[in-house]
């Protein structure tokens, strides 16, 4: 099983996403924003980070990369395609997700350790959460407010498009505390926190067993490579 | 050489957390007169020239890039003739 991670310039965590995919069980390939060519992998992952130095708007000059044109043929055949932070920035963008992401309402940057609760596990990255789950994975962004019009709201609460929803405060001002969404397909999932952080014991978010032993976000991982299995 | 201005602004219904900043920010310097302050971009695209087929390549650069209709709209495609004259 390879699961692509997409270099982009201003990329941050596209190791760390990486990384992640290997602790799934799947081998990762790196890919590059300049190329046209998915080097045959069966998943794809947008990474964090800076796109761009977000001119424009977060994400919004990558979803014009050369290989959006490969990563947009493959969501619509079906592929997985997970984008995480800049990478879910990038998929709205790209119209491959409903909704936007704008600055966060407070104006600041935040960077926490977030609950978070599984409220779709159908799609291709949250397969095999119990239904309801609650985890905690990292934080980390400037412009992390999702919103959308009243009808898109209302139809993605309505087809439980909505993968994952914030718990207790809500960090940046998201319409009904929306922190990740899916496409109608499924096979298509952004968030703005990140599973990548959260992989590896020693590394992770404080659990009330250890401190940094919070590997929540490796299933988000494993659920792709499941349905990769199954497919 | 003329230049195409374009104009941007995040959607009326939405917060826009850099206006409301320097909204505050004006309240606490006492400028009460100013109720609210909203912040967007300009787009400035120097031409050779001015078309019908270059402006309709703005208007569609406008909608597919300079905005994402999702959280702005494009408030106004002007043309200055001889900017920086």
């Amino acid at each position: 099983m390879r699961i692509g991670v997409i270099t982009f310039p201003g990329s941050l965590d596209d190791r760390d996403a990486q990384r992640a995919v290997r602790l799934a069980g799947a081998e990762p390939v790196a890919l590059w924003h300049g190329d046209h060519d998915l080097h045959g992998v069966d998943a794809l992952v947008l990474p964090g980070g800076f796109s761009y130095g977000d001119y424009l708007r977060c994400g919004a000059i990558a979803a014009h990369s050369p290989i959006m044109a490969e990563v947009i043929g493959a969501a619509n055949s079906g592929m997985p395609v997970l984008g995480i932070c800049n990478g879910f920035q990038m998929l709205t963008e790209a119209h491959l997700l409903p909704g936007g992401l704008i600055r966060n309402d407070h104006g600041n940057f935040i960077c926490r350790d977030q609950g978070l609760r599984v409220e779709n596990t159908d799609t291709a990255w949250t397969n095999v959460f119990a239904a309801n789950a609650e985890i905690t994975i990292p934080l980390k962004n400037g412009e992390g407010g999702f919103i959308a019009d009243a009808a898109t709201i209302e139809r993605l609460e309505g087809e439980g498009q909505v993968v994952f929803r914030y718990l207790g405060v809500n960090p940046n001002g998201s319409v009904n505390d929306i922190a990740g969404v899916t496409n109608e397909r499924g096979n298509v999932v952004g968030l703005m926190p990140h599973p990548e952080h959260a992989v590896e014991a020693g590394f992770g978010p404080d659990t009330s067993a250890a401190m940094r032993s919070g590997v929540d976000g490796l299933d988000i991982f494993t659920s792709a490579i499941r349905s990769l299995v199954s497919a | 050489m003329p230049t195409i201005v374009v104009e941007v602004m995040p959607k009326a219904v939405l917060l826009d957390p850099q206006g409301k900043a320097v909204t505050g920010a004006l309240h606490r310097l006492g400028k009460s007169a100013f109720s609210e302050v909203r912040i967007g971009k300009r787009f400035e695209l120097t031409v050779d020239a001015v078309d019908d087929a270059v402006l309709e390549e703005v208007r569609v650069l406008a909608d597919e890039m300079f905005s994402n209709s999702v959280i702005e709209d494009v408030v106004s495609i002007t043309v200055l003739e001889n900017a920086g004259a």
